[in-house]
Protein backbone atom coordinates (compact mmCIF):
# COMPACT_ATOMS: atom_id res chain seq x y z
CA UNK A 1 0.00 0.00 0.00
CA UNK A 2 1.71 3.18 -1.07
CA UNK A 3 1.36 6.63 1.06
CA UNK A 4 1.68 7.95 -2.28
CA UNK A 5 0.18 8.59 -5.65
CA UNK A 6 3.56 7.43 -7.30
CA UNK A 7 4.26 7.14 -10.84
CA UNK A 8 6.65 4.95 -13.17
CA UNK A 9 9.72 7.20 -14.52
CA UNK A 10 11.40 5.96 -17.41
CA UNK A 11 14.35 7.80 -19.28
CA UNK A 12 15.72 6.74 -22.49
CA UNK A 13 18.82 7.78 -24.49
CA UNK A 14 19.15 10.61 -22.84
CA UNK A 15 21.72 13.16 -24.72
CA UNK A 16 23.07 16.23 -23.90
CA UNK A 17 26.04 18.51 -24.31
CA UNK A 18 27.32 21.64 -22.86
CA UNK A 19 29.61 23.32 -26.08
CA UNK A 20 31.63 20.50 -26.51
CA UNK A 21 31.06 18.65 -23.58
CA UNK A 22 29.57 15.89 -23.90
CA UNK A 23 27.50 15.08 -20.60
CA UNK A 24 24.85 12.35 -21.23
CA UNK A 25 25.54 10.22 -23.37
CA UNK A 26 23.17 7.99 -23.97
CA UNK A 27 21.55 7.49 -20.31
CA UNK A 28 18.97 4.85 -19.49
CA UNK A 29 17.22 4.65 -16.19
CA UNK A 30 14.33 2.87 -15.31
CA UNK A 31 12.60 3.68 -11.85
CA UNK A 32 9.42 1.44 -11.24
CA UNK A 33 6.71 2.98 -9.35
CA UNK A 34 7.02 3.24 -5.60
CA UNK A 35 10.71 2.26 -5.57
CA UNK A 36 13.73 3.97 -5.34
CA UNK A 37 16.69 4.32 -7.39
CA UNK A 38 20.33 5.80 -6.39
CA UNK A 39 21.89 6.96 -8.55
CA UNK A 40 25.74 6.57 -7.57
CA UNK A 41 29.46 7.99 -9.71
CA UNK A 42 32.30 10.35 -9.05
CA UNK A 43 31.48 13.77 -8.98
CA UNK A 44 31.51 14.99 -12.95
CA UNK A 45 29.88 12.28 -13.84
CA UNK A 46 26.44 13.76 -14.69
CA UNK A 47 24.39 12.60 -12.27
CA UNK A 48 23.11 15.93 -10.81
CA UNK A 49 22.51 16.88 -14.41
CA UNK A 50 21.02 13.45 -15.47
CA UNK A 51 17.77 14.70 -12.81
CA UNK A 52 17.41 18.12 -14.32
CA UNK A 53 17.36 16.75 -17.64
CA UNK A 54 14.19 14.44 -16.25
CA UNK A 55 12.67 17.45 -14.86
CA UNK A 56 13.31 19.29 -17.85
CA UNK A 57 15.06 22.16 -16.03
CA UNK A 58 17.66 21.48 -18.64
CA UNK A 59 16.10 20.27 -22.09
CA UNK A 60 17.68 16.88 -23.32
CA UNK A 61 19.03 17.22 -26.84
CA UNK A 62 18.09 13.54 -27.26
CA UNK A 63 16.12 10.98 -25.98
CA UNK A 64 12.72 10.44 -24.55
CA UNK A 65 11.48 10.94 -20.80
CA UNK A 66 8.45 9.36 -19.73
CA UNK A 67 5.59 8.94 -16.47
CA UNK A 68 3.50 6.30 -16.34
CA UNK A 69 4.39 5.31 -20.11
CA UNK A 70 3.73 8.47 -21.58
CA UNK A 71 6.56 10.66 -23.13
CA UNK A 72 6.48 14.41 -21.16
CA UNK A 73 8.36 16.03 -23.42
CA UNK A 74 5.87 17.22 -25.23
CA UNK A 75 4.09 18.72 -21.96
CA UNK A 76 4.66 21.80 -20.54
CA UNK A 77 7.71 21.63 -18.62
CA UNK A 78 6.45 24.05 -15.75
CA UNK A 79 3.53 21.30 -15.76
CA UNK A 80 5.54 18.40 -15.37
CA UNK A 81 7.86 20.16 -12.59
CA UNK A 82 4.42 20.10 -10.67
CA UNK A 83 4.87 16.25 -10.71
CA UNK A 84 8.36 15.86 -10.19
CA UNK A 85 9.83 17.00 -6.55
CA UNK A 86 13.06 18.28 -6.21
CA UNK A 87 15.50 18.34 -3.21
CA UNK A 88 19.18 19.90 -3.45
CA UNK A 89 22.29 20.12 -1.90
CA UNK A 90 22.17 23.49 -0.66
CA UNK A 91 18.17 23.00 0.22
CA UNK A 92 17.79 26.41 -1.99
CA UNK A 93 15.31 27.87 1.05
CA UNK A 94 13.74 30.98 -0.12
CA UNK A 95 15.06 33.06 2.67
CA UNK A 96 12.19 35.72 2.94
CA UNK A 97 10.05 33.90 3.27
CA UNK A 98 9.07 31.91 6.53
CA UNK A 99 9.31 28.34 6.96
CA UNK A 100 5.72 27.72 6.67
CA UNK A 101 5.27 30.02 3.47
CA UNK A 102 8.19 28.16 1.92
CA UNK A 103 5.89 25.32 1.74
CA UNK A 104 2.51 27.14 1.21
CA UNK A 105 4.04 29.07 -1.70
CA UNK A 106 3.54 26.99 -4.42
CA UNK A 107 0.12 25.71 -3.41
CA UNK A 108 -1.29 29.30 -3.34
CA UNK A 109 0.11 30.50 -6.27
CA UNK A 110 0.45 27.22 -8.52
CA UNK A 111 -2.53 25.59 -6.69
CA UNK A 112 -4.51 28.36 -6.16
CA UNK A 113 -5.20 27.61 -2.75
CA UNK A 114 -6.91 30.07 -0.08
CA UNK A 115 -4.23 31.41 2.11
CA UNK A 116 -5.21 29.69 5.19
CA UNK A 117 -6.09 26.31 3.79
CA UNK A 118 -2.55 26.62 2.15
CA UNK A 119 -1.27 27.04 5.22
CA UNK A 120 -2.90 24.05 7.29
CA UNK A 121 -1.37 22.00 4.48
CA UNK A 122 2.00 23.56 4.62
CA UNK A 123 1.74 22.74 8.62
CA UNK A 124 0.35 19.32 7.85
CA UNK A 125 3.30 18.47 5.82
CA UNK A 126 5.54 20.04 8.72
CA UNK A 127 4.26 18.21 10.88
CA UNK A 128 5.33 14.74 8.99
CA UNK A 129 9.12 16.44 8.77
CA UNK A 130 8.63 17.18 12.72
CA UNK A 131 9.04 20.89 11.76
CA UNK A 132 5.58 22.09 13.16
CA UNK A 133 7.03 24.02 15.82
CA UNK A 134 9.47 26.44 13.34
CA UNK A 135 6.50 27.44 11.02
CA UNK A 136 7.25 31.23 11.46
CA UNK A 137 10.38 31.50 11.52
CA UNK A 138 12.89 31.97 8.75
CA UNK A 139 15.08 29.26 7.51
CA UNK A 140 18.10 31.20 8.59
CA UNK A 141 17.57 30.47 12.16
CA UNK A 142 17.34 26.66 10.99
CA UNK A 143 19.95 23.91 11.53
CA UNK A 144 21.08 22.40 7.93
CA UNK A 145 19.47 19.10 8.85
CA UNK A 146 16.04 21.27 9.15
CA UNK A 147 16.40 23.54 6.40
CA UNK A 148 16.65 20.00 3.98
CA UNK A 149 13.82 18.40 5.83
CA UNK A 150 12.21 21.91 5.39
CA UNK A 151 13.19 21.95 1.76
CA UNK A 152 11.53 18.02 1.46
CA UNK A 153 8.29 19.24 3.02
CA UNK A 154 7.99 21.87 0.30
CA UNK A 155 8.46 19.10 -2.52
CA UNK A 156 6.00 17.03 -0.63
CA UNK A 157 3.37 19.72 -0.06
CA UNK A 158 2.57 19.72 -3.98
CA UNK A 159 2.02 16.00 -3.72
CA UNK A 160 4.63 14.80 -6.58
CA UNK A 161 4.39 11.41 -8.67
CA UNK A 162 8.64 11.26 -7.92
CA UNK A 163 10.76 12.58 -6.08
CA UNK A 164 14.12 13.99 -6.82
CA UNK A 165 17.27 14.18 -4.12
CA UNK A 166 20.59 15.64 -5.49
CA UNK A 167 22.89 14.97 -2.71
CA UNK A 168 20.44 15.64 -0.57
CA UNK A 169 23.05 15.04 2.26
CA UNK A 170 25.93 16.04 0.89
CA UNK A 171 26.09 19.56 2.53
CA UNK A 172 25.59 19.12 6.04
CA UNK A 173 27.79 17.90 8.82
CA UNK A 174 28.12 14.53 9.79
CA UNK A 175 25.01 14.72 12.84
CA UNK A 176 22.64 16.08 10.74
CA UNK A 177 22.87 13.65 8.35
CA UNK A 178 20.79 11.03 10.08
CA UNK A 179 17.94 12.60 10.28
CA UNK A 180 17.48 13.61 6.87
CA UNK A 181 18.48 10.30 5.82
CA UNK A 182 15.71 8.61 8.06
CA UNK A 183 13.30 10.96 6.67
CA UNK A 184 14.14 9.95 2.87
CA UNK A 185 13.58 6.06 4.09
CA UNK A 186 10.56 6.14 5.54
CA UNK A 187 9.38 7.92 2.24
CA UNK A 188 10.94 5.44 0.46
CA UNK A 189 9.30 2.81 2.40
CA UNK A 190 6.04 4.97 1.78
CA UNK A 191 6.30 3.99 -1.54
CA UNK A 192 7.19 7.38 -2.91
CA UNK A 193 8.87 6.67 -6.42
CA UNK A 194 12.26 8.24 -5.63
CA UNK A 195 15.86 8.66 -7.77
CA UNK A 196 18.61 9.28 -5.52
CA UNK A 197 21.53 11.03 -6.10
CA UNK A 198 24.35 10.51 -3.10
CA UNK A 199 27.38 9.73 -1.81
CA UNK A 200 25.78 7.87 0.96
CA UNK A 201 26.72 4.54 0.22
CA UNK A 202 24.68 2.89 3.37
CA UNK A 203 21.24 4.33 1.91
CA UNK A 204 22.08 3.10 -1.21
CA UNK A 205 23.20 0.02 -0.25
CA UNK A 206 20.58 -0.52 2.34
CA UNK A 207 17.39 1.26 1.34
CA UNK A 208 17.36 1.51 -2.73
CA UNK A 209 15.52 -0.46 -4.74
CA UNK A 210 18.48 -0.49 -7.44
CA UNK A 211 21.53 0.83 -7.96
CA UNK A 212 22.94 2.82 -11.16
CA UNK A 213 26.61 3.97 -11.36
CA UNK A 214 27.60 6.29 -13.93
CA UNK A 215 31.00 7.62 -15.05
CA UNK A 216 31.85 10.27 -17.94
CA UNK A 217 27.99 10.81 -19.18
CA UNK A 218 27.06 7.07 -18.95
CA UNK A 219 25.43 4.40 -17.14
CA UNK A 220 28.26 1.77 -16.41
CA UNK A 221 26.39 -0.90 -14.47
CA UNK A 222 22.47 -0.95 -13.30
CA UNK A 223 21.12 -3.62 -11.02
CA UNK A 224 20.16 -4.20 -7.39
CA UNK A 225 22.27 -2.85 -4.44
CA UNK A 226 23.55 -6.56 -3.75
CA UNK A 227 24.72 -6.77 -7.33
CA UNK A 228 26.57 -3.95 -7.02
CA UNK A 229 28.06 -3.54 -4.10
CA UNK A 230 28.84 -7.17 -3.95
CA UNK A 231 29.82 -7.95 -7.46
CA UNK A 232 30.64 -5.06 -9.05
CA UNK A 233 31.39 -6.64 -12.72
CA UNK A 234 33.67 -3.63 -14.00
CA UNK A 235 36.76 -2.22 -13.03
CA UNK A 236 35.49 1.36 -13.22
CA UNK A 237 32.82 0.54 -10.55
CA UNK A 238 35.26 -1.79 -8.25
CA UNK A 239 38.00 1.00 -8.54
CA UNK A 240 35.04 3.64 -7.28
CA UNK A 241 33.82 1.58 -4.76
CA UNK A 242 37.34 0.91 -3.34
CA UNK A 243 37.07 4.78 -3.27
CA UNK A 244 34.47 5.39 -1.19
CA UNK A 245 33.94 2.45 1.49
CA UNK B 1 40.06 95.00 8.25
CA UNK B 2 40.24 93.51 11.45
CA UNK B 3 39.30 89.80 12.78
CA UNK B 4 35.95 91.10 14.47
CA UNK B 5 34.51 93.28 11.23
CA UNK B 6 35.06 90.05 9.07
CA UNK B 7 33.33 87.99 11.30
CA UNK B 8 30.65 90.59 11.18
CA UNK B 9 30.57 90.52 7.39
CA UNK B 10 30.47 86.75 7.21
CA UNK B 11 27.67 86.94 9.98
CA UNK B 12 25.70 89.22 8.04
CA UNK B 13 26.19 87.96 4.52
CA UNK B 14 25.46 84.13 5.71
CA UNK B 15 23.53 84.67 9.00
CA UNK B 16 20.81 87.42 8.50
CA UNK B 17 17.99 86.34 10.81
CA UNK B 18 15.96 88.73 8.89
CA UNK B 19 16.20 87.73 5.50
CA UNK B 20 16.46 84.20 6.89
CA UNK B 21 12.91 84.89 8.57
CA UNK B 22 11.17 85.94 5.10
CA UNK B 23 12.64 82.79 3.61
CA UNK B 24 11.54 80.02 5.92
CA UNK B 25 7.99 80.11 5.88
CA UNK B 26 8.01 80.31 1.34
CA UNK B 27 10.08 77.40 2.11
CA UNK B 28 7.38 75.34 4.01
CA UNK B 29 4.32 76.98 1.70
CA UNK B 30 5.92 76.45 -1.78
CA UNK B 31 9.82 75.22 -1.57
CA UNK B 32 9.23 72.07 0.16
CA UNK B 33 6.25 71.03 -1.20
CA UNK B 34 7.11 71.68 -4.44
CA UNK B 35 11.13 69.61 -3.70
CA UNK B 36 9.24 66.77 -2.52
CA UNK B 37 6.86 66.31 -5.53
CA UNK B 38 10.26 66.58 -8.02
CA UNK B 39 12.34 64.03 -6.03
CA UNK B 40 9.57 61.64 -4.95
CA UNK B 41 7.77 61.61 -8.33
CA UNK B 42 10.94 61.12 -10.13
CA UNK B 43 12.11 58.50 -7.60
CA UNK B 44 8.63 56.40 -8.32
CA UNK B 45 8.86 56.74 -12.05
CA UNK B 46 12.20 56.40 -11.65
CA UNK B 47 12.39 52.82 -9.34
CA UNK B 48 9.56 51.48 -12.15
CA UNK B 49 11.63 52.41 -15.42
CA UNK B 50 15.16 51.03 -13.22
CA UNK B 51 13.59 47.98 -12.62
CA UNK B 52 12.44 47.39 -16.44
CA UNK B 53 15.69 48.04 -17.62
CA UNK B 54 17.63 45.49 -14.71
CA UNK B 55 15.15 42.74 -16.03
CA UNK B 56 15.91 43.50 -19.73
CA UNK B 57 19.71 43.84 -18.99
CA UNK B 58 19.40 39.97 -17.49
CA UNK B 59 17.25 39.36 -20.37
CA UNK B 60 17.99 36.08 -22.82
CA UNK B 61 17.15 38.39 -25.58
CA UNK B 62 20.05 39.98 -26.84
CA UNK B 63 17.89 43.48 -27.98
CA UNK B 64 16.50 43.50 -25.07
CA UNK B 65 19.95 43.74 -23.11
CA UNK B 66 21.65 45.77 -25.67
CA UNK B 67 18.37 48.32 -25.32
CA UNK B 68 19.42 48.37 -21.74
CA UNK B 69 22.81 48.78 -22.33
CA UNK B 70 22.87 51.82 -25.00
CA UNK B 71 20.27 53.34 -22.55
CA UNK B 72 22.22 52.88 -19.28
CA UNK B 73 25.33 54.38 -20.69
CA UNK B 74 23.81 57.51 -21.97
CA UNK B 75 21.46 58.09 -19.41
CA UNK B 76 25.01 57.68 -16.82
CA UNK B 77 26.98 59.73 -18.78
CA UNK B 78 25.64 62.92 -19.49
CA UNK B 79 25.22 66.01 -16.48
CA UNK B 80 22.48 65.99 -15.30
CA UNK B 81 21.81 69.91 -15.76
CA UNK B 82 22.07 68.82 -19.64
CA UNK B 83 19.70 66.04 -19.44
CA UNK B 84 17.49 68.41 -18.20
CA UNK B 85 17.90 71.39 -20.44
CA UNK B 86 17.37 69.49 -23.55
CA UNK B 87 14.25 67.57 -22.43
CA UNK B 88 12.86 70.20 -20.65
CA UNK B 89 13.41 73.06 -23.61
CA UNK B 90 13.40 70.30 -26.13
CA UNK B 91 10.14 68.74 -25.58
CA UNK B 92 8.57 71.45 -23.27
CA UNK B 93 6.86 73.61 -26.37
CA UNK B 94 5.33 70.44 -27.47
CA UNK B 95 3.85 69.66 -24.51
CA UNK B 96 2.65 73.22 -24.52
CA UNK B 97 0.95 72.68 -27.12
CA UNK B 98 -0.89 69.65 -27.16
CA UNK B 99 -2.16 70.63 -23.46
CA UNK B 100 -1.64 74.09 -22.74
CA UNK B 101 0.17 73.74 -19.96
CA UNK B 102 3.32 75.78 -19.26
CA UNK B 103 4.43 74.14 -16.57
CA UNK B 104 8.15 72.93 -16.71
CA UNK B 105 7.15 70.13 -14.11
CA UNK B 106 6.14 67.20 -16.57
CA UNK B 107 9.39 67.62 -18.41
CA UNK B 108 12.00 67.85 -15.18
CA UNK B 109 10.21 64.80 -14.21
CA UNK B 110 10.85 62.94 -17.00
CA UNK B 111 14.20 64.03 -17.54
CA UNK B 112 15.19 63.45 -13.60
CA UNK B 113 13.36 60.33 -13.79
CA UNK B 114 14.87 58.70 -17.00
CA UNK B 115 18.65 59.88 -15.46
CA UNK B 116 17.21 57.96 -11.97
CA UNK B 117 15.93 55.18 -14.34
CA UNK B 118 19.87 54.46 -15.20
CA UNK B 119 21.41 54.54 -12.30
CA UNK B 120 18.88 52.61 -10.29
CA UNK B 121 18.35 50.38 -12.59
CA UNK B 122 22.28 49.24 -12.56
CA UNK B 123 21.59 49.18 -8.72
CA UNK B 124 18.40 46.43 -9.12
CA UNK B 125 20.25 44.24 -11.57
CA UNK B 126 23.52 44.03 -9.33
CA UNK B 127 20.80 43.05 -6.77
CA UNK B 128 19.08 40.35 -8.86
CA UNK B 129 22.20 39.30 -10.18
CA UNK B 130 23.49 38.92 -6.44
CA UNK B 131 20.57 35.84 -5.61
CA UNK B 132 22.11 32.87 -5.75
CA UNK B 133 21.14 30.84 -8.99
CA UNK B 134 19.71 27.46 -6.84
CA UNK B 135 16.77 30.46 -5.54
CA UNK B 136 15.69 30.38 -9.52
CA UNK B 137 16.61 26.37 -9.70
CA UNK B 138 14.36 26.04 -6.89
CA UNK B 139 11.44 28.19 -7.87
CA UNK B 140 11.55 26.70 -11.21
CA UNK B 141 11.39 23.24 -9.84
CA UNK B 142 8.44 23.57 -7.97
CA UNK B 143 6.58 24.27 -11.14
CA UNK B 144 6.61 28.71 -11.64
CA UNK B 145 7.16 29.45 -14.91
CA UNK B 146 10.23 31.92 -15.55
CA UNK B 147 8.04 35.10 -14.69
CA UNK B 148 6.75 33.83 -11.71
CA UNK B 149 9.70 32.48 -10.21
CA UNK B 150 11.73 36.28 -11.46
CA UNK B 151 8.58 37.93 -9.27
CA UNK B 152 7.90 35.94 -6.58
CA UNK B 153 11.26 34.79 -5.90
CA UNK B 154 14.52 36.36 -7.02
CA UNK B 155 13.44 39.86 -7.44
CA UNK B 156 12.58 40.47 -4.01
CA UNK B 157 15.59 39.19 -2.32
CA UNK B 158 17.85 41.42 -4.82
CA UNK B 159 15.76 44.39 -4.08
CA UNK B 160 16.48 43.67 -0.29
CA UNK B 161 19.93 43.51 -0.59
CA UNK B 162 20.14 46.94 -2.64
CA UNK B 163 17.97 48.88 -0.54
CA UNK B 164 20.78 50.94 1.16
CA UNK B 165 22.08 51.91 -2.46
CA UNK B 166 18.32 53.06 -3.43
CA UNK B 167 17.87 55.36 -0.84
CA UNK B 168 21.27 56.85 -1.87
CA UNK B 169 19.98 57.11 -4.88
CA UNK B 170 16.94 59.08 -3.99
CA UNK B 171 19.13 61.05 -1.65
CA UNK B 172 20.91 62.09 -5.03
CA UNK B 173 17.14 62.93 -5.99
CA UNK B 174 16.27 65.43 -3.70
CA UNK B 175 19.61 67.21 -4.40
CA UNK B 176 19.24 66.91 -8.41
CA UNK B 177 15.65 68.10 -8.43
CA UNK B 178 17.10 72.26 -7.81
CA UNK B 179 18.49 71.71 -10.89
CA UNK B 180 15.07 72.47 -12.52
CA UNK B 181 15.19 76.22 -11.85
CA UNK B 182 17.35 76.18 -15.58
CA UNK B 183 13.88 75.59 -16.94
CA UNK B 184 12.49 78.93 -15.90
CA UNK B 185 9.77 78.45 -13.01
CA UNK B 186 6.89 80.77 -11.71
CA UNK B 187 6.41 81.83 -8.81
CA UNK B 188 4.53 78.77 -7.53
CA UNK B 189 6.68 76.96 -8.91
CA UNK B 190 9.67 77.13 -7.43
CA UNK B 191 11.47 74.52 -5.62
CA UNK B 192 13.65 75.09 -2.13
CA UNK B 193 16.97 75.94 -4.32
CA UNK B 194 14.77 78.42 -6.46
CA UNK B 195 13.57 80.50 -3.39
CA UNK B 196 16.79 80.63 -1.79
CA UNK B 197 17.97 81.91 -5.17
CA UNK B 198 15.14 84.74 -5.58
CA UNK B 199 15.98 85.80 -1.90
CA UNK B 200 19.42 85.90 -2.29
CA UNK B 201 19.73 88.04 -5.45
CA UNK B 202 16.41 90.49 -4.01
CA UNK B 203 18.34 91.13 -1.01
CA UNK B 204 22.16 90.48 -1.93
CA UNK B 205 22.59 88.36 0.84
CA UNK B 206 23.35 84.60 1.17
CA UNK B 207 21.20 83.87 3.87
CA UNK B 208 18.22 82.40 2.13
CA UNK B 209 20.73 80.19 0.25
CA UNK B 210 21.90 78.77 3.73
CA UNK B 211 18.06 78.19 4.66
CA UNK B 212 17.79 76.11 1.45
CA UNK B 213 20.89 74.18 2.14
CA UNK B 214 19.06 73.49 5.88
CA UNK B 215 16.12 72.43 3.83
CA UNK B 216 18.22 70.27 2.04
CA UNK B 217 20.01 68.85 4.94
CA UNK B 218 17.10 68.41 7.21
CA UNK B 219 15.32 65.49 4.01
CA UNK B 220 18.93 64.17 3.28
CA UNK B 221 20.39 63.88 6.61
CA UNK B 222 17.47 61.34 7.87
CA UNK B 223 17.63 59.23 4.83
CA UNK B 224 21.58 58.84 5.13
CA UNK B 225 21.02 57.70 8.66
CA UNK B 226 18.26 55.50 7.33
CA UNK B 227 20.20 54.13 4.74
CA UNK B 228 22.97 53.20 7.55
CA UNK B 229 20.37 51.70 9.78
CA UNK B 230 19.01 49.56 7.27
CA UNK B 231 22.54 48.79 5.78
CA UNK B 232 23.39 47.10 9.49
CA UNK B 233 19.65 46.14 9.55
CA UNK B 234 20.02 43.35 6.24
CA UNK B 235 23.55 42.66 7.44
CA UNK B 236 22.89 41.52 10.92
CA UNK B 237 19.01 40.46 10.77
CA UNK B 238 16.29 41.48 12.66
CA UNK B 239 17.48 42.47 16.50
CA UNK B 240 16.45 38.98 18.40
CA UNK B 241 13.71 39.75 20.76
CA UNK B 242 15.03 39.65 24.45
CA UNK B 243 12.75 37.63 26.68
CA UNK B 244 12.77 39.18 30.38
CA UNK B 245 15.29 37.87 32.45
CA UNK B 246 13.10 36.01 35.22
CA UNK B 247 15.93 35.22 37.26
CA UNK B 248 16.76 38.89 36.91
CA UNK B 249 13.42 40.27 37.61
CA UNK B 250 12.96 38.05 40.74
CA UNK B 251 16.28 39.43 42.30
CA UNK B 252 14.78 42.98 41.07
CA UNK B 253 11.54 42.78 42.95
CA UNK B 254 13.25 40.97 46.39
CA UNK B 255 15.78 43.95 46.67
CA UNK B 256 13.05 46.40 46.24
CA UNK B 257 11.37 44.89 48.74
Amino acid sequence: MSEFASGTLTAKDIHLSFGSNHVLRGIDLHVEKGTTASVIGPSGSGKSTLLRVMNRLIEPERGDILLDGRSVLKDNPDELRRRIGMVFQQFNLFPHKTVAENVSLALRKLRGMPKDKAREEALAQLDLVGLKHKADVRPANLSGGQQQRVAIARALAMKPEVMFFDEATSALDPELVKGVLALMTDLAKGGMTMVVVTHEMGFSRNVSDSVTFMDAGVVVETGSPEQLFTEPRTDRLKGFLSDVL
Amino acid sequence: MDLQEILKQLGETFLDWKAMGEVIPKMFAVGLPNTLVLAVTSGIIGSFLGMLLALMGISRNPVARWIARVYTDVFRGLPAVLTILVIGLGFGPIIRHMTGSTSPYPMAIAALSLMSAAYIGEIFRSGIQSVDKGQLEATRALGFGYSASMRLVVVPQGIRRVLPALVNQFIALIKESSLVFVLGLLASEREVFQIGKDLASQSGNLSPYVAAGLFYLVMTIPLTHFVNWLDHRLRSGRPEKKEPDEAAAVVGKGAQA
